[in-house]
């Protein structure tokens, strides 16, 4: 009789399932996982130090570079926390601004989480579908910030700029002649609004058909199905927040419990699961697509219909328009001040989280009166389901192991930041 | 969001409950942010997970702040005293839907120690090994506290406020070598934007 031992193997930090740059010591016995040690770390980037030698602006790109598949809905933690310590008024029209790319953040995060997640187990058409979505989105981002991933859009008091009346078109070219073109562009004649419209009349669909592949593939279920099992109590022990904690049936959207910009006027359900499973959590996400998707229609339907401001007129917080800034003195101290020493936040502390397509993310702004943070602590949802990995995947299959991280939506901007 | 009645009344019955233990507490923002003595994180964690009124089952989050260039006048507003290193918990209730924000400082400034929760929430085991690794505040009773997000053979804790931003060593491929070495840093430390705190009340925000 052979002597039997334990495996001790790495995993990663290059590896394509490990979903950047994670580095996994597993300890097997034989295909079983035993223990699972994470080393993470390998993009920390020190956001944190490096926002408290910037000033508060200078420090809403790295916000996008956290999360770096929800880029807005990172902003939008942090501008909170700074408009709460300033106490200043963000415009109706820049809340709903906000609410609505918030939930093309999530439509974003979840299309990439669906399209890794399907190509970890097995399914590449997954993968191909979810960028096809995805590319669209993106243009949303570009036509309304000017770049497609690190929009930079939130501002302490509101958006940078208010939704354009046009969108970037196609231009043909050796693999597109004109006709073609014509055709890829019959969406893109009116405004930005028309063009998400559009997109939502056409997105249910395109959910359907992602369900036709996967929901009751039985591929797809052997791999999820009481794969990394959570219960409620369990779940909330480990601190998880967002469809990792409704995975395992808990009813808790900080969207819907401590609302924040108009949410609490959208119209819109929280999915739960029942076993917490792999298998739930997918379908938990899978509904939040739909979700999301209706919460966009109606900010849609009332940004056609109520123009504004989309930023405070506070000019010691949000910088004034070029035209005033060239023509009245005040202004253009305003802006001059901003620019180079920054605006100034009250001496306090305080939290502002937001119902992140991953979890709960939250800002905690430690300010003494400065014109940088004094402490910026950044709360990343995913850090703390990555460090549920070694009691999820424990019994399990090494494969499973991939399929775990694939539920738990890892990306490492935020984990490391 | 949460109502400050909502956080007045919870603030009384922690004041109830927790009388001797409170060192102080405020309501800012419509937080409630409690401060304790490093000694009584323990027993006063388990209360307020257990007992059926607080019940704060998740811990959102843990982390280290250095206290040491905060401004003589608000350390002294906040009663920090000499304490350099605060560990700083942020506590949810699920079920009751309420936040708590605890404040511990610990007692020594040259080896800091506060007790670990990990025992109570297992979700600070992370948050604690990166405070660890970050501020080299030492978790006692911690299962595994190593380094978490700095280099293998890291040595020093840069989240401290003493720490340069640039750090001490750099890394680079070497040609001659043909291998990665580490060395002193080359680029000086510089300031772009100035630290600078205006007066009060600047630009009327809170009149």
């Amino acid at each position: 009789m052979a002597e039997i031992r334990n495996y001790t193997m790495n995993f990663g930090p290059q590896h394509p399932a490990a979903h950047g740059v994670l580095r996994l010591v597993l300890e097997l016995d034989g295909e079983v996982v035993r223990r699972a040690d994470p080393h993470i770390g390998l993009l920390h980037r020190a956001t944190e130090k490096l926002a408290e030698n910037k000033t508060y602006l200078q420090s809403v790109p790295y916000m996008d570079r956290l999360d770096y598949v929800s880029m807005m809905v990172n902003e939008h933690a942090y501008v909170m926390a700074i408009e709460k310590l300033l106490n200043v008024e963000v415009p109706l029209r820049a809340q709903y601004i906000r609410v609505m790319f918030d939930e093309i953040t999530r439509i974003l995060n979840h299309l990439l989480w669906i399209g890794a997640h399907a190509l970890d187990v097995g399914a590449m058409t997954m993968f191909l579908y979810a960028f096809r979505e995805r590319e669209d989105l993106m243009d949303c981002y570009e036509a309304v910030s000017g770049a497609r991933m690190h929009a930079a859009y939130y501002r302490p008091g509101g958006v940078y700029r208010d939704l354009p009346d046009t969108m970037p078109q196609y231009q043909s070219s050796k693999i597109h002649n004109e006709k073609q073109t014509r055709l890829r562009n019959t969406n893109r004649e009116g405004s930005l609004l028309d063009f998400i419209e559009d997109f939502t009349n056409r997105f249910p669909n395109y959910v359907d058909e992602y369900e036709t592949l996967l929901t009751d593939n039985r591929i797809w279920k052997q791999r999820l199905v009481d794969i990394g099992v959570v219960s409620p109590e369990r779940a909330k022990a480990l601190g998880f927040t967002g469809p990792m904690l409704r995975g395992s049936g808990v009813e808790w959207d900080l969207r819907k419990k401590q609302p924040y910009e108009v949410y609490d006027r959208m119209d819109f359900d929280i999915p739960v699961g029942v076993n917490g499973d792999c298998y739930d959590r997918y379908l938990v996400r899978m509904e939040e697509f739909r979700q999301s998707n209706r919460i966009i229609k109606q900010c849609v339907e009332w940004l056609r219909h109520n123009p504004g401001p989309v930023i405070t007129d506070n000019h010691k917080v949000a910088p004034p328009s070029r035209v005033d800034m060239k023509q009245n003195m005040e202004e253009m101290i305003h802006h001059f001040k901003l620019f180079t020493e920054g605006f100034h936040v009250p001496a306090g502390e305080t939290y502002a989280a937001v119902e992140h397509p991953k979890g709960e993310f939250g800002i905690y702004l430690v300010s003494n009166g400065a014109n940088k943070p004094y402490r910026l602590k950044i709360r990343a949802p995913g850090f703390a389901h990555l460090a549920s990995l070694d009691e999820m995947s424990k019994g399990h299959m090494i494969a499973d192991v991939v399929a775990i991280i694939g539920t738990q939506d890892i990306v490492f901007g935020e984990i490391d930041r | 969001m949460s109502t400050s009645i909502q956080e007045e009344k919870l603030a009384e019955k922690l004041q109830t409950v927790l009388a001797d233990k409170i060192v102080n507490s405020q309501i800012q923002y419509g937080e409630l942010t409690i401060r304790i003595h490093a000694r009584d994180i323990l027993s006063v964690s388990k209360l307020l997970r257990d007992e059926s009124e607080f019940s704060f089952d998740t811990l959102i989050d843990v982390c280290g702040i250095d206290y040491s260039t905060y401004g003589e006048n608000l350390a002294a507003k906040h009663g920090l005293g000499d304490k350099r290193f605060g560990v700083i918990y942020h506590l949810l209730s699920v079920s009751f839907n309420h936040r708590l924000r605890i404040r511990v400082l610990a007692d020594n400034n040259d080896y800091p120690v506060v007790d670990s929760v990990t025992e109570i929430w297992p979700a600070a085991n992370w948050f604690e090994r990166e405070a660890f690794d970050l501020y080299g505040i030492v978790f006692d009773g911690h299962p595994d506290l190593r380094r978490l997000l700095t280099d293998y053979g890291f040595i020093g804790n840069p989240f401290r406020k003493d720490f340069p931003l640039t750090g001490y060593i750099e890394m680079r491929y070497d040609e001659n070598q043909k291998r990665v070495i580490y060395q002193p840093v080359t680029i000086e430390p510089r300031e772009i934007t100035p630290h600078v705190i205006r007066e009060e009340y600047y630009g009327d925000l809170e009149s």
